[in-house]
This record gives structure tokens, sequence and C-alpha cells, in this order.
């Protein structure tokens, strides 16, 4: 019997999750306004709430499994992935698919074979495609800003303060955009001189994704996750780009771009990473992000989606049992040749 | 300088080993009651030799080694046998197991010692005499050592490693003994390496015991012993570990530390076997840590049969939150039932359980696989997998995943976010699948004797009527078939009466033989009268009638 345990908990594991996010909404509110925490508060209430219902239905202890922070971690997730601006149901009913089907259904804590925040993004993305990309115009380049107050009347009822419109305080993300000029017939170096784009990738939308960066590399000094998902994810992604990007810089943007844009970063470092749904064998999680980055690149350039981690990460979920299978670590005294002295 | 191979994972938790290795090692006194149980050592049980009444001697054999893996027993004062009863001892189970219960009488009078002269006794004699003395592993496992010094003919061993290691936290008897009595350790190992003819000697300490690596390096210094200072990491103390970290070599599965060529003694078997050998001492007492939720903890060496309360009182009043008592580390140890229960040769430690010093663990969650488990399995085992499979009954699924190469370490429930007892659930899902295959085997021997039961009923049937049949034809074959048997016994009897007639025909009366002609003579010429004799009586005979 083992006497002593390490001081370490899931709400532990769970809290610094939350806390390493804290950075990267930070960022977040300030390039884009304060509309995320809107629906960081909106998503975080709606899923405890269906968590504690679940549990009761379930008959299982409420109070400690409230407490282990996996509702809301996956609330702040799907609530960091939709729109800020969206309306209040989306989110509400984004999170309860997430807590009571995503997650319940399949047993809940530990037993869902898909990552809750992952499948109701995708259920939302594919349901509700116009909602869906109503994106917030980073701030320098909005034509209006909204108030907290003015943000939350939105949410709730979609009236906007006089004389706002809402072209006015939303744009297409430095994704879509770079999609549809594409499309239209634009190089990438024209496409990327446009005011929406930084120095990486997205203005704003890429000093978040440095925020999520940070978050990610706490995680890592934290070992709340280990390298080899992320690693393998962006490495990926940034090999699939780099390889386009040399064979026609004109089609194919450059890899740090990618990187630097969409949910690549969050993806690498809070989504891919979740342990419930991800392989367990050290191989087997280097696969899986790997796989994770290059489906996230072919989504991305040649797929119907200006973004694809949410879509990559449900497909390679899909994978995971095969591929623990297939990756199983050489056991100590199986295998390799023992030699006699 | 050795390289050192690190095994995979390990974990430090806090080391708790200042609390009891700051006292010198204090002779626990003579207790008036010992009870001493006849199984202290893997396998067969030590067969009593002594019943209730009889005085015995400090040292007399009082349970004989049964067996091949058993060592035997002996009395550790002089006193009077009152029983050979179960009593209750230091178990999982907390089953009570058949013990000797000795009343001393305080004057420790020694059975006669007789040292063990090994460089001139045969080795084979060496190895039973170590088994008489009663020598088994003191790290905790008390396997017969007198086994472990019988290397497989053809297999040499050509590494003796001495484990210092005491890697648990709380243990600190190992720290002490090569503190104190480094001299006679090194001189037991001399003897185990003579014995087994080993080529080298590794003396292994982990790094968090400076004065005991000061003390035994001292006393190494006049031999080749190789002192090897390892990192401070759990399990390196455990054979498959250490012989992995020191050589690189894998012990295979299911396989010993000798299958690689490496024999590992714990420093305190080196010792017991010193005086053994060199002061004919069978092992009646060994060094035991006490240490937790006590007020003075302290190493002891005390006798074995002493009562655990005996030796807790030692280190003071009991404190009032004392919950129970742990035998052997907080890793790998159980809870004693009792208070009652002697100390033996696995008795390495006694830790006084509290909340304060070891919490009760909050409810378990569900595992989320977060593999935090995994990365510390010395073994590399896939710990998740083994507690889901264990925990679904697919017992079937958790052996492919090599559940029996679990060393049950007890480093993934320490590191479990979900509390999760793991160690539990593999222990558990071993003894189902033990259970299984004993029922298995039950099962197949039944069915083979079912079956061989009606084909027997069928042979005998068989015969029988194969007999019947034999019968039915010989009586046929008399009645009307020429019997071949028949006519030759005929025939030799026709045989048998022609030579005797034969015989008859051709004697001649021995008297007439080579007798001289004027002899013959007279005989014809008697003849003849007779002849006439005789005719002239018939002729007158037929006139009478």
């Amino acid at each position: 019997m083992t006497y002593v345990s390490q001081p370490v908990s899931v709400s532990l594991i769970m809290g610094k999750v939350l806390l390493a996010l804290g950075l990267g909404i930070a960022a977040y509110v300030v390039y884009f306004g304060p509309a995320i925490v809107i629906s960081l508060v909106l998503a975080s209430v709606t899923a405890l709430a269906a968590e504690a219902f679940m549990l009761r239905l379930r008959r299982y202890p409420v109070a400690p499994f409230l407490k282990d922070g996996s509702a809301l971690v996956t609330a702040w997730l799907l609530a960091l992935s939709l729109p800020p601006l969206a309306p209040w149901w989306l989110i509400v009913g984004g999170t309860l698919f997430a807590i009571v089907v995503a997650k319940h259904l399949y047993g809940g804590l530990g037993n869902n074979l898909f990552n809750p925040a992952m499948a109701a993004y995708a259920l939302l993305l594919v349901s509700f495609p116009a909602h869906m990309t109503q994106w917030p115009a980073v701030d320098m380049l909005a034509q209006a800003h909204l108030s907290l107050a003015e943000a939350l009347r939105y949410t709730f009822t979609g009236r906007l303060p006089a004389g706002v419109t809402v072209d006015a305080i939303t744009m297409a993300t430095p994704l879509d955009f770079l999609k549809t000029q594409l499309k239209l017939g634009h190089t990438v170096h024209e496409i990327t001189r446009a005011p929406v784009y930084g120095h990486l990738g997205g203005r704003g939308g890429e000093v978040v994704a440095l925020a999520y960066l940070a978050g990610g590399l706490f995680l890592l000094q934290q070992r709340v996750i280990t390298w080899h998902v992320p690693l393998a994810m962006l490495a990926a992604l940034f090999a699939a780009a780099l390889w386009f990007h040399v064979f026609d810089p004109d089609r194919y943007v450059a890899p740090w771009f990618h990187l630097a844009s969409g949910g690549a970063m969050l993806g690498a470092f809070f989504i891919a990473t979740d342990p419930v749904t991800g392989p367990t064998t050290p191989r087997g999680k280097l696969i899986f992000g790997a796989a994770i980055g290059f489906l996230v690149y072919l989504i991305r350039t040649f797929g119907g989606y200006p973004d694809g981690v949410a879509f990559a990460v449900l497909i390679m979920n899909m994978a995971v049992p095969l591929i623990d299978t297939y990756t199983q670590p050489r056991v100590i005294g199986h295998g390799r040749q023992q030699e006699r002295p | 300088m050795r390289t050192l191979h690190p095994f995979p994972g390990g974990v430090h938790p806090p080391e708790h080993k200042l609390e009891s290795n700051s006292r010198p090692i204090g002779s626990a006194p003579l207790p008036s009651l010992l009870v001493v149980p006849l199984l202290q050592h893997i396998g067969n049980p030590a067969k009593p030799v002594v019943e209730a009444g009889e005085k015995v001697l400090k040292g007399q054999l009082i349970g004989k080694a049964d067996g091949y893996i058993s060592v035997s027993v002996h009395a550790p004062t002089s006193g009077k046998v009152l029983a050979v009863e179960p009593r209750p001892v230091p178990h999982p189970s907390g089953l009570p197991a058949l013990c000797v219960v000795i009343e001393a009488d305080g004057e420790e009078r020694w059975v006669e010692r007789s040292p063990i002269d090994y460089l001139n006794l045969g080795v084979s004699e060496v190895r039973n005499r170590l088994r008489d003395m009663g020598l088994a592993g003191l790290g905790g496992a008390v396997f017969p050592t007198y086994v472990k010094l019988n290397p497989a003919p053809d297999a040499a061993i050509p590494i003796l490693v001495l484990n210092g290691c005491e890697c648990e936290p709380w243990i600190t008897c190992d720290d002490r003994l090569m503190r104190e009595r480094a001299p006679s350790i090194i001189e037991g190992a001399r003897i185990m390496r003579h014995l087994l003819g080993a080529r080298e000697v590794i003396v292994a300490i982990e790094d968090n015991k400076p004065e005991a690596i000061a003390a035994m390096g001292e006393a190494c210094r006049d031999t080749d012993f190789e002192l090897v200072v390892v990192p401070t990491l759990y399990p390196s103390g455990s054979g498959k570990q250490l012989t992995q970290l020191l050589t690189g070599r894998e012990v295979p599965s299911g396989g010993r530390s000798t299958d690689v060529g490496v024999q590992i003694f714990n420093v305190g078997t080196a010792h017991a076997l010193e005086r053994a050998v060199h002061h004919g001492e069978p092992l009646i007492s060994r060094v035991v840590t006490v240490t937790g939720n006590v007020r003075r903890p302290q190493n002891f060496e005390a006798l074995i049969g002493t009562p655990l309360a005996e030796l807790v009182k030692l280190t003071g009043e009991p404190r009032d939150d004392t919950t129970g008592y742990i035998m052997g580390g907080p890793m790998m140890g159980f809870d004693l039932h009792s208070t009652a229960v002697p100390v033996v040769k696995a008795m390495n430690c006694v830790i006084a359980r509290s909340d304060r010093l070891f919490p009760p663990p909050p409810p378990p969650l569900p595992c989320i696989r977060c593999t935090r488990c995994a990365q510390v399995c010395p073994v590399r085992l896939q710990p998740q997998d083994l507690y889901w499979f264990a925990h679904a009954r697919d017992f079937g699924k958790a052996q492919e995943h090599h559940l029996f190469d679990c060393i049950e370490c007890g480093c993934c429930a320490y590191v479990c976010p979900s509390h999760i007892p793991l160690v539990d659930y593999y222990r558990f899902a071993k003894s189902e699948i033990w259970a299984r295959e004993r029922e298995k085997k039950a099962a197949d021997r039944a069915r083979e004797r079912h079956q061989f039961h009606l084909f027997r009923l069928e042979r005998e049937k068989k015969e029988r009527a194969e007999k019947l049949a034999q019968k039915a034809a010989a009586a046929k074959a008399t009645a009307a078939m020429p019997n071949p048997d028949a006519d030759a016994k005929r025939a030799a009897i026709q045989a048998a009466i022609e030579r005797a007639k034969a015989k008859r025909a051709g004697v001649v009366p021995r008297n007439v033989e080579a007798l001289p002609p004027d002899k013959l003579q007279e005989i014809q010429e008697i003849e003849a009268r007779r002849a006439k004799l005789r005719e002239v009586m018939e002729k007158s005979g037929e006139d009478q009638a």
C-alpha cells in the first residue's frame, strides 16, 4: 500500500491550465475588447450548471467532481474558440453540448472520446456558419469600440449602440482574408500588405498567440503537459507550410504566419494536449501531434474552412486507441537481446 | 568511476530519514515473552522441533528448515517453550500463523556456538549451515540466503552487489548499520564473494547517506570492492532497478538479477552472515527502525519475537493521535493489525501512523490519462492502461500489457492526481489471475480424472467382454477343432512311455554283466533245468485240472 502521495490533484492541474490561459485572455481583451469576458463568464456558468445537473442525474457526488475544474477548462477553451460577439444562445448551446453530450453521455470525466470543446465548436461551425464568422476587428482597426455594457447588450439582444453597424466592429480573420483573396487571384505578398496583418500573423492575433505560447511554456515548466504534442504539432505545421512556401511563396504563406494565426498556439498547448482524448504513449503523442499539425495545414490551405484545428483534433481523437495500440513502449526486460556477461 | 545507467521513471518523496538516523542503534531489552513465527522467510514454514514445556537455550534450533526454499528458526533467548500455536503475525492478511512462544528465563544462556570454517568446508556444506542458521534476506523480502548463494552450475555470478540504497522514505536501519558496523558488513560480503565465486563486488549506497558512505568507504579500503554512490531516487534499491542502474543490464521479464550475472544482498544480510560464520550466531535479532508518530524515533537491535508493543514503548509514550502502525516503508509497507505481533526477520521498519503525517487520500476521481504514472514507472509500463483493464476486470488484456512485470513499487500511486490506489488494483488483478489459473488447473485435473474414469470403465468393460469371448472360443475349439497343444502333449506322453519301455527292454541285470564263460554256461544249464521243470509242472498241472 502507498501511504504517501504527491501534493497534486486534478483540481490543481485544471487550475494551472486556467491560470496559463489568463495571459492569453488578457492579450485578447487588450486587442479585441472586453466582449470575450462575457463569453467566458457565460460559458463558465453554463458549464458548471450543466456539470452539476449531469452529475446529479448520474448519481455522482456533485461537490468533489464540480471542484475538479474540468468543466471550467472546457468552457474556457470553447469560449476562446468562439467569436466573442456571438449571441448568448450560441455560447450557451455550445457549452451545453460540450458538457452534456460530448462529456457526460460518453461517461464523464476521463471517459470522453472527443475533446468536448472541439466537438461543440465543430457542431456550431457547421450548424451556424454565419454567426461563427462574426469576429471582432482588432482594436486599432475597428471603426467603433463596444464597452462591456454595450457588448453585453449586443450578446443578449443583438442591438448595437446607435450609429454602429456590425461591419464597424467585425472583420474577416487574417486566415479567412487570406483564403478569399487567394481565390481572387492575389499573391500572398500582396495580401499580407493589408492592414489586418502584423509582423508574424494577424495584427493583435499574433500577440494573443504569443501569450498562449507563454502560457503553454508555463504548463510545460509545471509539468502539466509534456512537450511531445505541442512540439510535434507546431513542427509539423511549420514543416508543411515551409515546404509549400519554398515551393511557391506567392500562393503559400510563410510558416510563421501559420504558427501565429488562428487556433495554432491555443490548439497546440491547450487543446491537443487534453490528456483524456489524447494518446498516452510518448511515441503516440508525437504521432498524434504531428498528424494534427499536418491536418491543420491541409484544411487551412486546401479545405473549405479558414482554420482547421477543431477538425484536425477531432479526427485524431478517433485515431487515439489505434495509435496507443501500436506505440506501446518496450517494457523493461522485454524484447532487446539480453547479453549474458 | 562506474557509469550509471539510470532506469526509467522513479520518484523522490520526502525522505524523513533525519528523524531516526541521528541516534545510534539502541539495544532493545529482553522481553519476558517472545513469539517466534515459524514462517519468517519466503518459502515453506520451518517444522517445529520443540514442544510446550521444553527448556530451550539462546540460539537453539526450534524450527527446522523444510524443503529447499526454507530456513531454520531459533530461540532468541533461553527459557521455556510455553506453546507452539497460531498467534497474530505481521502479515497483510492479519491471519494468525504457527509460532513458538517462549518465556524468557532472563539468563540468556547460549547454546554451544560453532563458527563456520568456510574456507576449509565444502561450499555446499557452508550453505547448508547457513540454512540451519536461519539466514534470510533482511532487506524485507526474506528470501533464503543460502539459496541465493547457490548459483546454477552453468551460471557464474560475476558481480556481487551489496545493497545499501535504502531508498524507501523513513527507513534508516541500513544507514545506521553501515555507519556502526561497516567492517562486519564488508567481511560478510567477502565470505559471500568466496561462496559465489564473484569476480567483483559493488557496494551501492544512495547519496543521501554521507556518513554511511564514509564508514563503508573506510571499511572497503583494503579490499578491491567498488563503492558506488547512486543518486537518491526511489526505487533504486529494488533488485532489478539496481541491477540496471549499476550494469545497464535489464533483468529479463520473469527472471532474476542472476540471469544477467548479478547477485544482490542487503547490507543487513551480509552483517548477519558474518555473525553466523565467524561467531556461530544464528539469526535471532535484527535492527528495526521505529519512527513516524513517536516521541524519540530510533533504530533498535531487537530479538526476533519481541512483541511490537514492547518495541514501540522504547521510543516514549505513544501519542494519542497514533492511528496504527505500518511495517516497512510508506511506499510498499502494510498495516499491522495489532501491536501483539512480534519482530520478524522481515521487519526493517515500523512507522507509527497519524493523520498528520499520513493524511488519508481524498476520494479517488476517475483517471484522466495524464500519464504521470507512466512517466515515473521504473519498468516502463503504462499504469493507466493496467488500471483500466483491472478496473474493467479485463485480466487477459492486463496480462498482455505486462501486468506481471509490475514490481508494485507504488511510484504510480504516489504521483496520481486522481488519488487512485493503483497498486491495489494491480494486486487485485494479479490475485484474480492466480485464482483463475488455480481454478482452471483444478478444473483441468477434475476433467482429466473424470475422463480417465470413463476410459477405465470402458476398458474394463472391453476386457471383460474379451475374456468372455476367449473362454467361449476355447470351449468351442476343444470340442471341434484339433487342438495342437493337446496333440503335442499326447505325443509327448506316448514318447515317454516308449522311452520307458525301451529302457526297460534294454536293461540287463548288473550282476550278470561281464561274467566269465564258465559261469554263463552254468547259468544257462540252470535255466534249462528250470525250463524243463516248468514244462513238467505245467503238464502235471494241466493233468490235475
